[in-house]
């Protein structure tokens, strides 16, 4: 097996059995998005207009709250020592550590988007829209989100640090995710074109995210 | 192969560790770092690791692979023992093996050196301090690199793991390796000692 | 044990005592020259006399933006050479940039109040400024997280270079996401092209506060470098008396 194969199976394993595993993350999605209508109101013709929106703050808050433990286990138990000294680059590392955390973390938001979209009122292609922005925007916000992780690694208590940081760089997800949404919905504009602008930003997140969290974890391990 | 530092200084959190240090070391030789607490023993570990800069002077590593930094043909062994707590002893061995890359060696083997064959299976979480020393050692010799870098290695072994690791340490050192030990307690093994930070 | 070697700012210390004084001066004048023109333009045909905070709001919104540049720079100073003064540049000039930023954020909204109705509308220029600022207190949240002042100045410059190359990003989303939801009432701040009336006190006032920027970053890196300086002495102390 190759070395980023085996770290991503690692990574795997461990996200499923330590802590819940996938289900916590769907949990915490369900619970915000129970939470909004409490605050909204039932009237079911403003969820309807607001569902897209919902689950995508939801999505987005569900996968920042997993991205602290991204690099901050490894740490804590010197393994991230040993991952330096491998012979695998260590962009490639941080990007395959992203990989299994969207994997384990970020695709189960997705699968769940059909079910909260119930919830919302929202009808079948509406849903199949905002599951597809979610699986093309999630990425983005994983690997976006290994920044913020990287570098709030050695800080204890570094989670509220590591939304705040992460939190505007992921605006233009939100942004994006959300227009293409409702461009399928209502849309006068084509969905096409702010989706387009959707995968491009998980494009280029794939780039900058690894290198950010190389450089990070490099600077911050003395 | 010859590792050899020249001048060596390390600066903490704008604390000057240690200064001006030399040290050598060669194919089938230990050195044994020893000093008392704060010194900077795991700091010089740590910088020939490339976990650490260096505020000064020069760490070079001749007759190794020339494509290969010094840090990739190292093992370090240090304080904490990089193990998940939710693998199995032998998923966690295998982890490594497959990502350190190198030249590997049979998991089930090595743990068996290590005297862990009975608990391949067993959650790393259920293994006592001595037993989790034991899993980081079989590490070593599950992927062969050709320095060791050891931060108190025989801490929490028993005497029947002491004298083990120090056996497997011979080995290492008669196939031509070479040892690096910052220690206080005698290794089992003659090395050459390297004091840092006061007289005895 | 030695004292960290402190050449460079140093002399850094030595030329800004010599230039700071007049460095405020000059900056006052072209300040109270650039208030007066301001004072002196003539109304707006259709926002009156209002129009004049533009004076103050158009070069703090400019500044926010250079200030984000010039720690761009000095994280390339801090990654690349390892420049000892870089960190100090960059820790330095985050306050100053927030405090630009807030201004133009007030500023702006004021601006905005007599048109608008309220203070607030999610205007998308105000609304990208509102982001900015929100990435500034997050580097400086970031400077005063991490204790090791120079694993502070590396963290710290991987943001800022981040934050740089995302800043177009976010502005290009936030422009989009404000066509989307643009209401028929959205008056623009920035009104016709700028008649030389203006142009003249706008420019003395970009000058006037760029250089209120320098003056200010001088005194706030002297600053910095004597609190190290403070550390490391106390530093000392420590380890003499646990010797």
């Amino acid at each position: 097996m190759t070395a980023l194969a085996a770290l991503i199976r690692r990574d795997i394993q461990i996200a499923l059995r330590v802590g819940g595993g996938a289900l916590i993350g769907v949990l915490f999605f369900l619970t915000v998005v129970v939470l909004m209508p409490f605050a909204i109101g039932p009237d079911l013709a403003l969820l309807t207009r607001l569902g897209p929106a919902i689950l995508w703050l939801g999505a987005l808050l569900a996968s920042l709250l997993t991205l602290d433990r991204l690099f901050m286990a490894d740490h804590e138990d010197g393994s991230l020592d040993l991952i330096v000294m491998s012979r695998t680059p260590l962009e490639l590392t941080c990007a395959a550590k992203a990989l299994a955390h969207w994997l384990a973390a970020g695709l189960p938001l997705v699968v769940a988007t059909p079910i909260l979209g119930l919830l919302l009122n929202l009808d079948a292609t509406s849903t199949a829209a905002v599951a597809l922005t979610l699986l093309a925007g999630t990425p983005a916000l994983t690997f976006t989100g290994m920044i913020g992780a990287a570098l709030a690694v050695t800080l204890h208590r570094g989670g509220l640090l590591l939304a705040v940081l992460v939190l505007p760089l992921s605006i233009p997800v939100l942004i994006f995710g959300v227009a293409a949404s409702q461009a399928a919905i209502t849309g006068p504009l084509s969905f096409g074109t702010p989706f387009s602008i959707l995968c491009a930003l998980s494009l280029v997140s794939f780039v900058i995210g690894p290198f950010a969290a190389a450089a990070s974890l490099r600077h911050g391990l003395d | 192969m010859r590792l050899s530092g020249r001048g060596v200084r390390c600066v903490r959190s704008g604390r000057e560790v240690f200064s001006g240090l030399d040290f050598e070391a060669s194919s089938g030789e230990a050195v044994a770092v020893t000093g008392p607490n704060g010194a900077g023993k795991t700091s010089l570990l740590r910088l020939i690791a490339g976990l650490l800069t260096m505020a000064d002077g020069s760490i070079d590593l001749e007759g190794g692979e020339a494509e290969l930094t010094l840090p990739e043909q190292a093992h370090y062994l240090g304080h904490r023992d990089a193990l998940k707590p939710a693998l199995s002893v032998m998923e966690n061995l295998c982890f490594w093996r497959n990502f350190l890359g190198g030249a590997a060696f049979d998991a089930a083997e090595s743990l068996a050196a290590v005297g862990l064959d009975h608990a391949l299976r067993l959650p790393a979480a259920y293994l006592s301090a001595g037993q989790r020393r034991r899993l980081s050692i079989a590490r070593l010799l599950a992927v062969r690199r050709p320095i060791w870098l050891l931060d108190e290695p025989t801490s929490a072994l028993d005497a029947a793991g002491q004298s083990l690791f120090a056996t497997l340490m011979n080995d290492h050192l008669s196939r031509g390796g070479l040892i690096v030990a910052a220690t206080h307690t005698p290794l089992g093994l003659a090395a050459r000692e390297l004091r840092i930070g006061g007289t005895a | 044990m030695t004292l960290i070697d402190l050449a460079n700012p140093t002399r850094f210390l030595t030329l800004t005592t010599r230039l700071l004084p007049w460095l405020a001066a000059v900056t006052a004048a072209l300040l109270l020259i650039g208030l007066y023109q301001s004072a002196m333009a003539p109304d707006d045909y259709q926002q009156g006399a209002t129009v004049k905070i533009m004076f103050i709001h158009v070069p703090n919104a400019w500044l926010s933006m250079f200030v984000w540049g010039v720690m761009s720079l000095a994280a390339l100073g801090t990654l690349v050479w390892r420049h000892p003064l870089a960190d100090v540049a960059a820790k330095a000039a985050a306050p100053i940039g927030a405090a630009f930023t807030f201004l133009a954020l007030v500023t702006g909204s004021l601006w905005g109040r007599p048109m608008w109705g309220t203070y607030w509308e999610w205007d998308a220029r105000l609304t990208s400024v509102l982001i900015l600022f929100l990435m500034y207190l997050g580097l400086i949240a970031l400077w005063r997280a991490v204790e090791d002042p120079s694993r502070a100045a590396r963290a710290a410059a991987i943001l800022t270079l981040v934050g740089a190359i995302n800043l177009p990003i976010i502005k290009f989303s936030v422009d989009w996401w404000n066509t989307l939801h643009q209401s028929a009432s959205v008056m623009r701040i920035g009104g016709p092209s700028l008649d030389r009336a203006f142009l003249i006190p706008l420019l003395v006032m970009a000058v006037a506060f760029s250089l209120l920027f320098v003056t200010l970053h001088l005194a706030a890196m002297r600053n910095e470098i004597l609190r190290r300086r403070v550390r490391s002495l106390q530093m000392m102390q420590a380890s003499q008396r646990a010797a």
